[in-house]
Protein backbone atom coordinates (compact mmCIF):
# COMPACT_ATOMS: atom_id res chain seq x y z
CA UNK A 1 0.00 0.00 0.00
CA UNK A 2 3.26 2.23 1.18
CA UNK A 3 4.20 1.64 -2.91
CA UNK A 4 4.61 4.59 -5.65
CA UNK A 5 5.20 3.43 -8.55
CA UNK A 6 6.53 5.64 -11.48
CA UNK A 7 4.57 6.58 -14.77
CA UNK A 8 4.62 9.00 -17.69
CA UNK A 9 2.54 11.44 -17.96
CA UNK A 10 0.35 11.31 -21.30
CA UNK A 11 -2.05 14.12 -20.79
CA UNK A 12 -3.36 16.86 -17.82
CA UNK A 13 -6.76 17.99 -17.81
CA UNK A 14 -8.65 20.39 -15.75
CA UNK A 15 -11.81 18.71 -14.03
CA UNK A 16 -14.75 19.64 -12.28
CA UNK A 17 -14.83 23.44 -13.61
CA UNK A 18 -11.46 23.56 -13.12
CA UNK A 19 -11.25 22.85 -9.76
CA UNK A 20 -9.12 19.86 -9.98
CA UNK A 21 -5.65 19.40 -12.35
CA UNK A 22 -5.78 15.56 -12.94
CA UNK A 23 -3.08 13.61 -15.26
CA UNK A 24 -3.70 10.81 -17.05
CA UNK A 25 -0.54 8.27 -16.46
CA UNK A 26 0.34 5.22 -18.33
CA UNK A 27 2.49 2.41 -16.22
CA UNK A 28 3.79 0.08 -18.53
CA UNK A 29 0.24 0.59 -20.37
CA UNK A 30 -2.16 0.85 -17.67
CA UNK A 31 -3.50 4.59 -17.75
CA UNK A 32 -4.85 5.67 -14.31
CA UNK A 33 -5.42 9.62 -12.91
CA UNK A 34 -3.29 10.69 -10.71
CA UNK A 35 -3.23 13.95 -9.18
CA UNK A 36 -0.89 16.94 -9.95
CA UNK A 37 -1.58 19.26 -6.48
CA UNK A 38 1.97 18.01 -5.08
CA UNK A 39 4.00 18.65 -8.13
CA UNK A 40 2.40 21.65 -10.15
CA UNK A 41 5.10 21.96 -12.34
CA UNK A 42 5.20 18.50 -13.73
CA UNK A 43 4.40 18.50 -17.45
CA UNK A 44 3.17 16.35 -20.44
CA UNK A 45 5.83 13.05 -20.66
CA UNK A 46 7.57 13.65 -17.31
CA UNK A 47 7.61 10.65 -15.51
CA UNK A 48 6.04 10.78 -11.83
CA UNK A 49 5.92 8.73 -8.98
CA UNK A 50 2.25 8.00 -7.87
CA UNK A 51 1.27 7.04 -4.69
CA UNK A 52 -2.22 6.18 -4.06
CA UNK A 53 -3.72 8.45 -7.00
CA UNK A 54 -1.16 11.64 -6.17
CA UNK A 55 1.64 12.36 -8.15
CA UNK A 56 4.58 12.53 -5.13
CA UNK A 57 7.65 14.06 -7.40
CA UNK A 58 9.04 13.92 -10.51
CA UNK A 59 11.75 11.38 -11.79
CA UNK A 60 13.98 11.08 -14.63
CA UNK A 61 12.93 8.89 -17.70
CA UNK A 62 15.91 6.03 -16.83
CA UNK A 63 15.57 5.98 -13.07
CA UNK A 64 11.46 5.84 -13.67
CA UNK A 65 11.61 2.92 -16.33
CA UNK A 66 14.39 0.93 -14.46
CA UNK A 67 12.23 1.08 -11.22
CA UNK A 68 9.24 0.45 -13.16
CA UNK A 69 10.33 -2.85 -14.51
CA UNK A 70 11.48 -3.95 -11.24
CA UNK A 71 8.44 -3.69 -10.06
CA UNK A 72 6.67 -5.21 -12.93
CA UNK A 73 9.39 -8.50 -11.90
CA UNK A 74 8.43 -8.53 -8.84
CA UNK A 75 5.10 -8.53 -9.38
CA UNK A 76 4.30 -5.46 -7.69
CA UNK A 77 2.68 -3.00 -10.08
CA UNK A 78 -0.19 -6.20 -10.43
CA UNK A 79 -0.98 -6.02 -6.65
CA UNK A 80 -1.02 -2.15 -6.52
CA UNK A 81 -3.07 -1.25 -9.99
CA UNK A 82 -5.32 -4.34 -10.24
CA UNK A 83 -6.56 -3.66 -7.21
CA UNK A 84 -8.25 -6.55 -5.40
CA UNK A 85 -9.88 -8.61 -8.35
CA UNK A 86 -9.09 -11.73 -5.93
CA UNK A 87 -11.64 -10.63 -3.63
CA UNK A 88 -15.31 -12.08 -4.17
CA UNK A 89 -17.34 -9.70 -5.88
CA UNK A 90 -15.34 -6.56 -5.32
CA UNK A 91 -17.57 -3.78 -6.43
CA UNK A 92 -14.31 -1.75 -7.50
CA UNK A 93 -15.05 1.46 -8.90
CA UNK A 94 -13.29 2.76 -11.81
CA UNK A 95 -13.33 5.35 -13.95
CA UNK B 1 16.77 -17.62 -4.62
CA UNK B 2 14.71 -14.92 -6.68
CA UNK B 3 17.30 -12.49 -6.09
CA UNK B 4 20.34 -13.44 -7.78
CA UNK B 5 18.18 -15.20 -10.79
CA UNK B 6 15.93 -12.27 -11.20
CA UNK B 7 17.14 -9.24 -10.30
CA UNK B 8 18.79 -7.82 -13.86
CA UNK B 9 21.94 -6.73 -12.10
CA UNK B 10 23.33 -9.31 -9.90
CA UNK B 11 26.72 -8.25 -10.35
CA UNK B 12 26.42 -4.85 -8.20
CA UNK B 13 24.12 -6.78 -5.70
CA UNK B 14 27.13 -8.96 -5.04
CA UNK B 15 29.61 -6.07 -4.68
CA UNK B 16 27.16 -4.35 -2.33
CA UNK B 17 27.08 -7.81 -0.61
CA UNK B 18 31.10 -8.20 -0.72
CA UNK B 19 31.45 -4.84 0.83
CA UNK B 20 29.44 -5.14 3.58
CA UNK B 21 31.03 -8.38 5.08
CA UNK B 22 34.37 -6.31 4.18
CA UNK B 23 33.23 -3.91 6.45
CA UNK B 24 31.68 -5.91 9.25
CA UNK B 25 33.34 -6.88 12.31
CA UNK B 26 30.84 -7.14 15.04
CA UNK B 27 27.27 -8.25 15.54
CA UNK B 28 24.54 -5.41 14.88
CA UNK B 29 20.88 -5.03 14.90
CA UNK B 30 19.40 -2.87 12.60
CA UNK B 31 15.67 -2.00 11.84
CA UNK B 32 14.04 -1.29 9.10
CA UNK B 33 11.21 1.10 9.71
CA UNK B 34 8.88 0.59 6.78
CA UNK B 35 7.03 -2.64 5.50
CA UNK B 36 7.56 -2.13 1.99
CA UNK B 37 11.21 -2.40 2.89
CA UNK B 38 10.21 -5.62 5.28
CA UNK B 39 8.83 -6.56 1.94
CA UNK B 40 11.25 -6.26 -0.26
CA UNK B 41 14.55 -7.44 1.97
CA UNK B 42 12.24 -11.11 2.39
CA UNK B 43 10.96 -11.48 -0.72
CA UNK B 44 14.06 -10.70 -2.39
CA UNK B 45 16.19 -13.00 -0.10
CA UNK B 46 18.37 -10.75 0.98
CA UNK B 47 18.14 -11.36 4.53
CA UNK B 48 19.78 -14.68 4.03
CA UNK B 49 22.83 -13.37 1.67
CA UNK B 50 23.77 -10.91 4.47
CA UNK B 51 26.54 -11.70 6.98
CA UNK B 52 25.57 -13.25 9.85
CA UNK B 53 26.42 -10.47 12.08
CA UNK B 54 23.80 -8.30 10.60
CA UNK B 55 20.43 -9.08 12.08
CA UNK B 56 17.46 -7.43 10.58
CA UNK B 57 15.00 -6.51 12.58
CA UNK B 58 11.50 -5.03 11.24
CA UNK B 59 9.56 -2.13 12.14
CA UNK B 60 6.44 -1.00 12.99
CA UNK B 61 5.99 0.89 9.29
CA UNK B 62 2.96 -1.03 7.98
CA UNK B 63 -0.29 1.11 8.34
CA UNK B 64 -2.32 -1.79 8.12
CA UNK B 65 -0.87 -3.68 11.08
CA UNK B 66 -0.71 -0.47 13.31
CA UNK B 67 -4.40 0.62 12.83
CA UNK B 68 -6.24 -0.24 16.26
CA UNK B 69 -8.59 -2.83 16.36
CA UNK B 70 -11.28 -0.49 17.42
CA UNK B 71 -11.10 2.23 14.37
CA UNK B 72 -11.66 -1.75 12.38
CA UNK B 73 -14.81 -2.08 14.45
CA UNK B 74 -15.86 1.25 13.90
CA UNK B 75 -15.57 1.19 10.33
CA UNK B 76 -17.64 -2.02 10.20
CA UNK B 77 -19.93 -0.42 11.87
CA UNK B 78 -20.45 2.50 10.10
CA UNK B 79 -20.88 0.26 6.80
CA UNK B 80 -23.28 -1.74 8.51
CA UNK B 81 -25.22 0.66 10.58
CA UNK B 82 -25.31 4.12 9.16
CA UNK B 83 -25.93 2.59 5.52
CA UNK B 84 -22.71 4.46 4.21
CA UNK B 85 -20.65 3.38 1.44
CA UNK B 86 -17.46 2.54 2.96
CA UNK B 87 -14.47 2.84 1.21
CA UNK B 88 -10.72 1.60 1.82
CA UNK B 89 -7.34 0.28 0.68
CA UNK B 90 -7.79 -3.52 -0.42
CA UNK B 91 -5.00 -3.92 2.11
CA UNK B 92 -7.34 -3.44 4.82
CA UNK B 93 -10.37 -5.36 3.77
CA UNK B 94 -9.18 -8.90 5.32
CA UNK B 95 -7.55 -7.71 8.58
CA UNK B 96 -9.52 -9.24 11.42
CA UNK B 97 -11.83 -6.95 14.09
CA UNK B 98 -13.10 -7.70 16.92
CA UNK B 99 -15.55 -9.78 15.57
CA UNK B 100 -15.57 -9.92 11.73
CA UNK B 101 -12.99 -8.77 9.15
CA UNK B 102 -14.13 -5.86 6.60
CA UNK B 103 -14.37 -8.42 3.94
CA UNK B 104 -17.10 -10.64 6.13
CA UNK B 105 -18.48 -7.59 6.60
CA UNK B 106 -18.93 -7.17 2.97
CA UNK B 107 -19.96 -10.55 2.19
CA UNK B 108 -22.74 -10.48 4.68
CA UNK B 109 -24.05 -7.32 2.12
CA UNK B 110 -22.26 -4.36 3.65
CA UNK B 111 -21.83 -1.60 0.93
CA UNK B 112 -18.14 -1.85 1.23
CA UNK B 113 -15.93 -0.76 -1.90
CA UNK B 114 -12.08 -1.18 -2.66
CA UNK B 115 -10.31 1.47 -4.33
CA UNK B 116 -6.87 2.43 -5.12
CA UNK B 117 -7.34 6.01 -4.56
CA UNK B 118 -9.19 8.00 -1.89
CA UNK B 119 -9.77 10.31 -4.69
CA UNK B 120 -12.19 7.86 -6.13
CA UNK B 121 -13.85 7.67 -3.51
CA UNK B 122 -14.68 11.42 -3.78
CA UNK B 123 -15.64 10.87 -7.04
CA UNK B 124 -18.10 8.10 -5.56
CA UNK B 125 -19.52 10.84 -3.24
CA UNK B 126 -19.89 13.39 -5.90
CA UNK B 127 -22.38 10.92 -7.90
CA UNK B 128 -24.12 9.39 -5.46
CA UNK B 129 -25.40 12.36 -3.91
CA UNK B 130 -28.36 10.80 -1.94
CA UNK B 131 -25.65 8.41 -0.20
CA UNK B 132 -23.39 9.01 2.50
CA UNK B 133 -19.25 7.59 1.30
CA UNK B 134 -16.95 7.22 3.96
CA UNK B 135 -13.01 6.46 3.11
CA UNK B 136 -10.80 4.46 5.69
CA UNK B 137 -7.88 6.91 5.73
CA UNK B 138 -5.39 4.69 7.09
CA UNK B 139 -1.15 5.40 6.32
CA UNK B 140 1.96 7.03 7.19
CA UNK B 141 3.27 10.46 6.02
CA UNK B 142 3.69 9.44 2.63
CA UNK B 143 -0.01 8.73 2.19
CA UNK B 144 -1.16 11.29 4.67
CA UNK B 145 -1.36 14.14 1.53
CA UNK B 146 -3.45 11.65 -0.84
CA UNK B 147 -6.25 11.85 1.99
CA UNK B 148 -6.05 15.12 3.12
CA UNK B 149 -6.48 15.94 -0.29
CA UNK B 150 -9.62 14.04 -0.53
CA UNK B 151 -10.91 16.31 1.73
CA UNK B 152 -9.85 19.26 0.21
CA UNK B 153 -11.02 17.78 -2.94
CA UNK B 154 -14.72 17.47 -1.22
CA UNK B 155 -14.45 20.69 0.32
CA UNK B 156 -14.10 22.61 -3.19
CA UNK B 157 -17.26 20.22 -4.30
CA UNK B 158 -19.30 21.40 -2.15
CA UNK B 159 -19.93 18.06 -1.20
CA UNK B 160 -21.83 17.15 2.34
CA UNK B 161 -21.78 13.39 2.01
CA UNK B 162 -17.87 12.59 2.34
CA UNK B 163 -15.76 12.27 5.37
CA UNK B 164 -12.94 9.76 6.52
CA UNK B 165 -12.15 7.61 9.15
CA UNK B 166 -8.44 8.73 10.16
CA UNK B 167 -6.18 6.61 11.26
CA UNK B 168 -2.31 8.26 10.66
CA UNK B 169 0.87 7.21 12.44
CA UNK B 170 4.09 9.35 11.99
CA UNK B 171 7.48 7.58 11.68
CA UNK B 172 9.63 9.69 14.31
CA UNK B 173 7.33 8.91 17.14
CA UNK B 174 7.58 5.48 16.35
CA UNK B 175 11.28 5.23 16.13
CA UNK B 176 11.40 7.16 19.68
CA UNK B 177 8.71 4.81 21.21
CA UNK B 178 10.75 1.30 19.27
CA UNK B 179 13.84 2.70 21.69
CA UNK B 180 12.35 3.94 24.62
CA UNK B 181 11.26 0.04 24.83
CA UNK B 182 13.56 -1.44 27.50
CA UNK B 183 14.12 -4.61 25.79
CA UNK B 184 14.87 -2.57 22.59
CA UNK B 185 18.96 -3.62 21.12
CA UNK B 186 18.32 -1.71 18.07
CA UNK B 187 21.35 0.42 16.59
CA UNK B 188 20.80 1.43 13.35
CA UNK B 189 17.93 2.25 11.62
CA UNK B 190 16.90 2.63 7.97
CA UNK B 191 14.55 5.47 7.29
CA UNK B 192 11.42 4.96 5.00
CA UNK B 193 12.18 6.41 1.43
CA UNK B 194 8.86 7.23 0.29
CA UNK B 195 7.85 8.91 4.12
CA UNK B 196 11.13 10.95 3.62
CA UNK B 197 10.28 12.25 0.06
CA UNK B 198 7.14 13.82 1.59
CA UNK B 199 8.63 14.87 4.88
CA UNK B 200 12.34 15.42 3.87
CA UNK B 201 14.73 14.18 6.15
CA UNK B 202 14.90 17.23 9.62
CA UNK B 203 12.94 15.29 11.74
CA UNK B 204 15.37 12.92 12.10
CA UNK B 205 18.54 15.34 13.11
CA UNK B 206 17.07 15.52 16.64
CA UNK B 207 16.61 11.88 16.97
CA UNK B 208 20.21 10.67 16.06
CA UNK B 209 21.34 13.26 18.67
CA UNK B 210 19.04 11.81 21.31
CA UNK B 211 19.70 8.36 20.33
CA UNK B 212 23.07 8.08 19.63
CA UNK B 213 21.92 5.91 16.22
CA UNK B 214 22.69 6.24 12.44
CA UNK B 215 19.73 6.96 10.62
CA UNK B 216 19.53 6.28 7.11
CA UNK B 217 16.73 7.29 4.63
CA UNK B 218 16.80 4.37 2.06
CA UNK B 219 14.77 3.13 -0.86
CA UNK B 220 13.22 -0.14 -1.57
CA UNK B 221 14.88 -1.88 -4.19
CA UNK B 222 17.38 -4.45 -3.17
CA UNK B 223 20.27 -2.06 -4.10
CA UNK B 224 18.74 0.38 -2.48
CA UNK B 225 18.48 -1.78 1.00
CA UNK B 226 21.87 -3.00 0.49
CA UNK B 227 23.46 0.47 0.05
CA UNK B 228 21.77 1.50 2.75
CA UNK B 229 22.65 -1.04 5.26
CA UNK B 230 26.58 -0.47 4.12
CA UNK B 231 25.96 2.77 4.92
CA UNK B 232 24.70 2.31 8.22
CA UNK B 233 27.30 -0.50 9.12
CA UNK B 234 29.99 1.77 8.24
CA UNK B 235 28.80 4.61 10.38
CA UNK B 236 28.26 1.76 13.14
CA UNK B 237 31.87 -0.05 12.68
CA UNK B 238 33.34 3.67 12.85
CA UNK B 239 31.21 4.44 16.12
CA UNK B 240 29.41 7.45 14.43
CA UNK B 241 25.90 8.61 14.37
CA UNK B 242 24.46 10.55 11.48
CA UNK B 243 21.18 10.80 9.77
CA UNK B 244 22.42 10.11 5.78
CA UNK B 245 20.14 9.80 2.59
CA UNK B 246 20.82 7.10 0.51
CA UNK B 247 17.57 7.48 -1.97
CA UNK B 248 18.80 11.24 -2.80
CA UNK B 249 17.14 10.13 -6.23
CA UNK B 250 14.04 10.89 -4.81
CA UNK B 251 14.24 12.59 -1.30
CA UNK B 252 15.23 16.05 -0.68
CA UNK B 253 16.16 17.46 2.25
CA UNK B 254 13.11 19.63 2.95
CA UNK B 255 10.66 16.83 1.38
CA UNK B 256 7.76 17.89 -0.77
CA UNK B 257 6.49 21.12 0.31
CA UNK B 258 3.80 21.02 -1.32
CA UNK B 259 2.22 18.13 0.33
CA UNK B 260 3.25 18.94 3.55
CA UNK B 261 0.80 22.17 3.24
CA UNK B 262 -1.66 20.08 2.27
CA UNK B 263 -0.93 17.65 5.07
CA UNK B 264 -1.40 20.33 7.46
CA UNK B 265 -4.20 22.32 5.81
CA UNK B 266 -6.84 19.30 7.14
CA UNK B 267 -4.66 17.21 9.64
CA UNK B 268 -3.25 18.27 12.96
CA UNK B 269 -0.55 15.82 15.09
CA UNK B 270 -2.13 14.00 18.01
CA UNK B 271 -1.69 11.13 20.17
CA UNK B 272 -2.26 7.46 18.67
CA UNK B 273 -2.99 4.28 19.56
CA UNK B 274 -0.52 1.87 17.61
CA UNK B 275 -2.58 -1.78 17.42
CA UNK B 276 -0.10 -4.14 19.72
CA UNK B 277 1.80 -1.47 20.61
CA UNK B 278 0.59 1.75 22.80
CA UNK B 279 -0.56 5.23 22.88
CA UNK B 280 2.17 6.96 21.42
CA UNK B 281 2.46 10.93 22.30
CA UNK B 282 1.98 13.26 19.13
CA UNK B 283 2.20 10.12 17.07
CA UNK B 284 -0.65 10.47 13.98
CA UNK B 285 -2.75 12.65 12.69
CA UNK B 286 -6.40 13.99 13.16
CA UNK B 287 -8.54 15.99 11.44
CA UNK B 288 -8.17 19.55 11.88
CA UNK B 289 -11.91 21.24 13.83
CA UNK B 290 -11.88 23.51 10.49
CA UNK B 291 -12.85 20.05 8.75
CA UNK B 292 -14.89 18.61 11.29
CA UNK B 293 -17.75 18.42 8.67
CA UNK B 294 -15.32 15.78 7.23
CA UNK B 295 -14.46 13.66 10.05
CA UNK B 296 -15.87 10.68 10.56
CA UNK B 297 -15.50 10.69 13.80
CA UNK B 298 -17.40 13.65 14.82
CA UNK B 299 -20.08 13.52 12.21
CA UNK B 300 -21.34 10.31 13.30
CA UNK B 301 -22.26 8.62 17.00
CA UNK B 302 -20.45 5.51 16.61
CA UNK B 303 -21.68 3.41 19.88
CA UNK B 304 -19.29 0.61 20.23
CA UNK B 305 -17.20 -0.87 22.70
CA UNK B 306 -13.95 -1.33 22.92
CA UNK B 307 -12.82 -4.51 22.50
CA UNK B 308 -9.80 -6.46 23.41
CA UNK B 309 -6.76 -7.18 21.47
CA UNK B 310 -6.03 -11.40 20.66
CA UNK B 311 -3.61 -11.78 23.32
CA UNK B 312 -1.93 -14.85 21.14
CA UNK B 313 -0.95 -12.25 18.67
CA UNK B 314 3.20 -10.74 19.74
CA UNK B 315 2.76 -8.95 16.44
CA UNK B 316 3.59 -5.56 19.07
CA UNK B 317 7.00 -7.38 20.06
CA UNK B 318 7.48 -7.92 16.54
CA UNK B 319 7.42 -4.62 15.36
CA UNK B 320 9.49 -3.16 18.07
CA UNK B 321 12.38 -5.55 16.70
CA UNK B 322 12.26 -7.65 20.07
CA UNK B 323 11.18 -10.57 18.14
CA UNK B 324 10.64 -12.34 14.68
CA UNK B 325 7.32 -13.74 13.24
CA UNK B 326 8.94 -17.07 13.35
CA UNK B 327 9.28 -16.82 17.17
CA UNK B 328 5.30 -16.87 17.25
CA UNK B 329 4.11 -19.92 18.37
CA UNK B 330 0.91 -19.36 15.75
CA UNK B 331 3.03 -18.37 13.03
CA UNK B 332 2.33 -20.99 9.96
CA UNK B 333 -0.01 -23.02 12.31
CA UNK B 334 -3.25 -21.38 13.99
CA UNK B 335 -2.19 -18.14 11.89
CA UNK B 336 -1.80 -18.58 8.42
CA UNK B 337 -2.77 -15.35 5.60
CA UNK B 338 -6.03 -17.30 5.27
CA UNK B 339 -6.73 -17.16 8.54
CA UNK B 340 -5.49 -14.66 10.02
CA UNK B 341 -5.23 -13.90 14.00
CA UNK B 342 -3.13 -10.38 13.55
CA UNK B 343 -2.89 -7.94 11.29
CA UNK B 344 1.35 -8.40 10.20
CA UNK B 345 0.07 -11.52 8.88
CA UNK B 346 -2.59 -10.18 6.26
CA UNK B 347 -1.34 -7.02 4.78
CA UNK B 348 2.21 -7.35 2.09
CA UNK B 349 3.75 -4.91 4.30
CA UNK B 350 3.72 -7.45 7.23
CA UNK B 351 6.36 -9.19 8.83
CA UNK B 352 4.47 -12.39 9.41
CA UNK B 353 2.87 -12.59 5.94
CA UNK B 354 6.12 -11.77 4.37
CA UNK B 355 8.01 -14.26 5.77
CA UNK B 356 4.92 -16.54 5.08
CA UNK B 357 4.93 -16.21 1.66
CA UNK B 358 8.78 -15.51 1.01
CA UNK B 359 11.30 -17.10 3.80
CA UNK B 360 11.16 -20.44 3.22
CA UNK B 361 10.36 -20.51 6.91
CA UNK B 362 7.20 -21.91 6.79
CA UNK B 363 8.42 -25.56 5.18
CA UNK B 364 10.30 -25.56 7.98
CA UNK B 365 6.96 -25.64 9.72
CA UNK B 366 5.24 -27.79 7.80
CA UNK B 367 8.23 -30.32 8.06
CA UNK B 368 7.57 -30.46 12.02
CA UNK B 369 4.03 -30.52 11.58
CA UNK B 370 3.91 -33.49 9.15
S1 LIG C 1 2.10 -15.02 13.22
FE1 LIG C 1 -0.01 -14.27 13.45
S2 LIG C 1 -0.42 -14.41 15.64
FE2 LIG C 1 1.81 -14.51 15.38
S3 LIG C 1 2.49 -12.39 15.53
FE3 LIG C 1 2.17 -12.78 13.37
S4 LIG C 1 0.07 -12.10 13.00
FE4 LIG C 1 0.27 -12.30 15.24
Amino acid sequence: MCLAIPGKIISIEHQFDGLVRMAKVSFGGIIKEASLEMIPQAKIDDYVLVHVGVAISIVDEAEAKRTFQYLEEMGEVEDELNISDFLPDAKTYRT
Amino acid sequence: MKFLTEYRDPEVAKQYLEEIKKVVTRPWTIMEVCGGQTHSLVKNGILELLPEQINMVHGPGCPVCVTPLNLIDKAIYLAEEKNVILCSFGDMLRVPGSKRSLLEAKANGADIRILYSPLEAVKIARENPDREVVFFAVGFETTAPANALSVIHAHRFGLTNYSILASHVLVPPAIEAVMEDDESSIQGFLAAGHVCAIMGIMEYYPLVERFNVPVVVTGFEPIDLLQGILMTVRQLEKGEAKVENQYTRIVLEEGNMNAQDIIYTVFEVTDRLWRGMEIIPMSGYQVKSEYAAYDANQKYDIDIEEAPENEECIAGEIMKGIRKPIDCQHFGKKCKPENPIGAPMVSSEGACAAYYHFSGAIHKIEEQLS
